[in-house]
């Protein structure tokens, strides 16, 4: 029997976590018992209990049609007849209290500190390697480092200027790092357009509730991204956002941040090295630019000195960002610094760098390449979760637990075959935040991504981020790829 | 702004003016059929008109009103089609996203998806009336939040130039099929068939009742070739369009301060060819003016592309 944590009703005891709770009231309904309503839920749950649920369901589809009008859509690949899709928002929040939130802001902000002094390091001396912490293996042999960048610096020292931290909670006090996003983190555009729809559809829930708000989150952007604005500036920033094209599964979002920070929204083919500076193709000629935004990855920012084949990026551009002509956010590179196979060595990285112990936990990783830990996970298969080093987006990984035979036994040859290529963790209860289901509210698992800022100024989190909810019961795959959803998240005032 | 963003914004309005002006070409063919025993005959030249008779004729061998309608409204095949030109509309709207207003973008995104709703089937002639509304009550809905809440800035002028040359190419391409019933020699014939032409070519521009209050109520050949080319009071003529043209043309190079070469051939084409007479028309050969004209306007918008740099 599994105990799970529920953000809004506390612990769980009684039958297992996939049993019922299928009502607003769950404790007189399911066979579920829980702790008892938890403090920051305390206003919302007067409100829920007042309102007619017919009025809720109303409002649920309500949200959609804002969604479907807004546009707010993000593209799925390999799916011609549905290009575009909504991500399924559900109206109940999740809320956090301004305690809980304190904490896990220092802990996100040792780790994103600890995360660019150690890009800074491995691309210069590379001392942790030196001091025995770090195997020179997970450099050497890891796509993820760009031997580009040996001896870059980039503009204000700043590597990651955007970085997501994926968070998962399993109790009260409990929280663990899941992935460090620190290459180009998307789904900041629900965070916000989530809390506008609430806003609109809820206004009294905010007056009685104090939420801190996140609008501002595009202005500290762009703030951010200008103070990182390289040598070669002259006059106030020029900022652009390059996108692949509207055919991207993010162009959504790159053009809703585009608009909200006023600034042009690029693609390759408006942009060319013109006088040593990148400048993009204007009505009126061409025009350079100091701070670009890039949502396109490394590998396709530049033919000349990446992938050849690749259309999406400005041939020279890496040159021009090696003499100073322009910021690149987030540096190219930044990807050692969320690998999967590094993410096992954070504790000591960012002890390394901070000198301070991790304040935020890693869960626990067995790194297959090692012949233990590969003989350990092959045991355990069916009680872990087991993920490509390299695989973003929920695809290519093992839940065991859900998993058939077969499917253990399909992935066994994949991992057996190339061991170095996954990592394995235990199978977390991940808590659980109600959402509103026909029958009523529902435990759901979620996870979190609260969004950070660094610039030579200092590190900023936004108060909330982006949760996302495994839409089916029991499940604890969150990503909009694979059927998840999202929520407004809240951050109380104290 | 980014030279692919005025290209994006003149194309979007483009394809939103086709999409209306196709409706209504629809729209006066249905009212003919109605009216007339025999009239699939027409229908071959209301494709013709909305420049979509090759490729019907690629795929159907008859011209029937059944299909000649799906051709025009619905048929992906047909990158004129209405349903074709709405979703190439919204996908330049998506491009050009961060220079619209949200007003602008979402009436242009609910164009779309209630448009593929209402063409997502065959069009039956029940629904048919129903159907053209929606097309232009959806395009007015976008006209209108890009009046109340778009700046008055470049954007805006590439917005309103891709609009004009639409318009224009499309008043002109109305003429170039049915000039012949506006011949001064048709004038002596003036038996029904004429008077259902000239109803048939108001009808077209939505012009029946702007029209009959301007030269009365008998439709005179002369009078409606003066109207549609000529008349400035009219906002689908040649005349007025040109003026548009040239007034947006006109503020880009106010507020980039440079002239360029689509300056010279929209006053070619406002100074020669529409500073003119009817009659002098008429003297030339109105078949041979009209041909002139769609050049001009062809010329106007690809000399736009180099000038602001749409492509490269």
């Amino acid at each position: 029997m599994t105990q799970t944590f529920d953000e809004m009703w506390g612990r769980s005891f009684g039958q297992s976590q996939m049993q019922g709770a299928e009502s607003a009231l769950p404790q007189a309904q399911s066979q579920v018992m829980y702790e008892g309503l938890r403090p920051p839920y305390a206003e919302f749950d007067k409100w829920l209990k007042a309102e007619n649920p017919a009025r809720l369901q109303r409002k649920q589809l309500e949200a959609e049609e804002i969604f479907r009008l807004t546009g707010i859509t993000f593209n799925v690949y390999g799916r011609a007849e549905a290009a575009e899709r909504l991500i399924p928002f559900d109206i109940i929040p999740r809320i956090i209290a301004a305690r809980e939130w304190q904490k896990l802001a220092r802990g996100i902000e040792q780790r994103v500190r600890a995360i660019n002094a150690f890009l800074h390091d491995i691309y210069h001396r590379q001392e942790i390697i030196r001091a025995g912490r770090l195997p020179v293996e997970m450099i050497a042999r890891n796509t993820a480092f760009l031997p580009q960048m040996i001896g870059v610096s980039p503009p204000g020292g700043v590597y990651t200027h955007i970085v997501g931290v994926d968070l998962v909670r399993t109790g009260d006090d409990q929280f663990y790092v899941l992935e460090d996003n620190a290459r180009t983190p998307s789904g900041v555009s629900y965070m916000l357009e989530n809390r506008e729809t609430m806003l609109q559809m809820f206004p009294e829930l905010f007056s009685k509730n104090r939420v801190k708000p996140v609008s501002n989150y595009p202005k500290m952007l762009h703030r951010s991204l200008a103070a990182c604005a390289p040598a070669a500036t002259r006059g106030a920033p020029v900022v652009a956002v390059l996108t692949p094209g509207i055919y991207n599964s993010a162009y959504y979002e790159h053009s809703f941040l585009a608009d909200k920070m006023g600034v042009e929204l690029v693609e390759g083919h408006d942009l060319r090295v013109v006088d040593g500076r990148v400048a993009m193709r204007t009505t009126q000629g061409y025009q350079p630019i100091d701070v670009l935004y890039r949502r396109v990855d490394d590998e396709y920012l530049d033919p000349l000195n990446f992938n050849p084949e690749s259309a999406l990026g400005v041939p020279g551009i890496m040159d021009v960002y090696r003499a100073g002509g322009i910021t690149i956010a987030n540096a190219p590179g930044t990807g050692i610094a969320d690998d999967k196979a590094i993410y096992s060595y954070m504790p000591d990285i960012v002890e390394f760098y901070t000198g301070e112990k991790a304040i935020l936990q890693n869960v626990p990783t067995w790194r297959c390449s090692e012949a233990d830990a590969l003989a350990y996970v092959l045991d355990h298969l069916a009680e872990l979760v087991v993920k490509e080093v390299h695989g973003s987006g929920g695809y290519g990984m093992l839940i065991g637990p859900t998993s058939s035979k077969k499917e253990i036994a399909a992935f066994r040859d994949k991992l057996c075959a190339q061991p170095g290529n996954y990592i394995a963790q235990p199978t977390l209860s991940l808590s659980t935040v109600p959402i509103l289901t026909k029958a009523g509210l529902a435990p759901r698992h979620v996870d979190l991504r609260p969004y950070v800022l660094v610039s030579p100024d200092g590190v900023t989190i936004t108060p909330g981020g982006l949760t996302r909810v495994a839409l089916k019961k029991g499940s604890l795959v969150v990503n909009s790829s694979q059927g998840g959803g999202t929520k407004d998240t809240w951050v109380l005032e104290e | 702004m980014l030279g692919k963003t005025a290209g994006g914004l003149y194309w979007m309005f483009r394809y939103l003016e086709r999409s209306e002006n196709t409706a209504r070409l629809v729209e006066a063919g249905q009212r003919i059929a109605l009216t007339r025993s025999s009239a699939d005959d027409e229908w071959t030249s209301v494709l013709q008109t909305a420049a979509v008779l090759w490729g019907y004729s690629e795929k159907y061998r008859d011209v029937t009103k059944d299909n000649a309608i799906d051709w025009m409204l619905r048929d992906p095949a047909n990158p004129s089609s209405v349903l074709s030109v709405v979703e190439a509309a919204r996908n330049n709207a998506r491009l050009v996203r961060t220079a619209l207003t949200r007003e602008v973008w979402e009436s242009v995104n609910e164009c779309w998806m209630v448009l593929k709703g209402a063409l997502a089937k065959r069009v039956n002639e029940r629904d048919l009336p129903q159907v053209l509304t929606i097309i232009r009550q959806r395009s007015a809905f976008v006209r209108g939040a890009m009046a109340g809440t778009m700046l008055r800035n470049d954007i805006y002028n590439f917005a309103r130039i891709g609009t004009f040359i639409e318009r224009a190419d499309n008043t002109a391409r109305i003429l170039d099929v049915k000039y012949w019933v506006l011949l001064p020699s048709a004038q002596a014939v003036g038996s029904n068939l004429d008077n259902v032409q000239w109803e048939t070519i108001l009808r077209s521009v939505s012009a029946e009742g702007g029209f009959r209050l301007t030269y009365g109520q008998e439709a005179r050949p002369r009078e409606i070739a003066q109207f549609l080319i000529l008349d400035k009071r009219m906002p689908r003529s040649l005349a007025f369009c040109a003026e548009k043209l040239a007034d947006n043309l006109g503020y880009l190079a106010m507020g980039y301060g440079t002239r360029l070469p689509s300056h010279a051939l929209s006053d070619a084409l406002n100074d020669v060819k529409l500073d003119t007479s009817i009659e002098t028309i008429f003297e030339g050969g109105l078949h041979e003016y009209i041909q002139d004209f769609l050049r001009a306007t062809s010329a106007l918008g690809a000399q736009m592309e180099v000038d602001y740099r749409f492509y490269v």
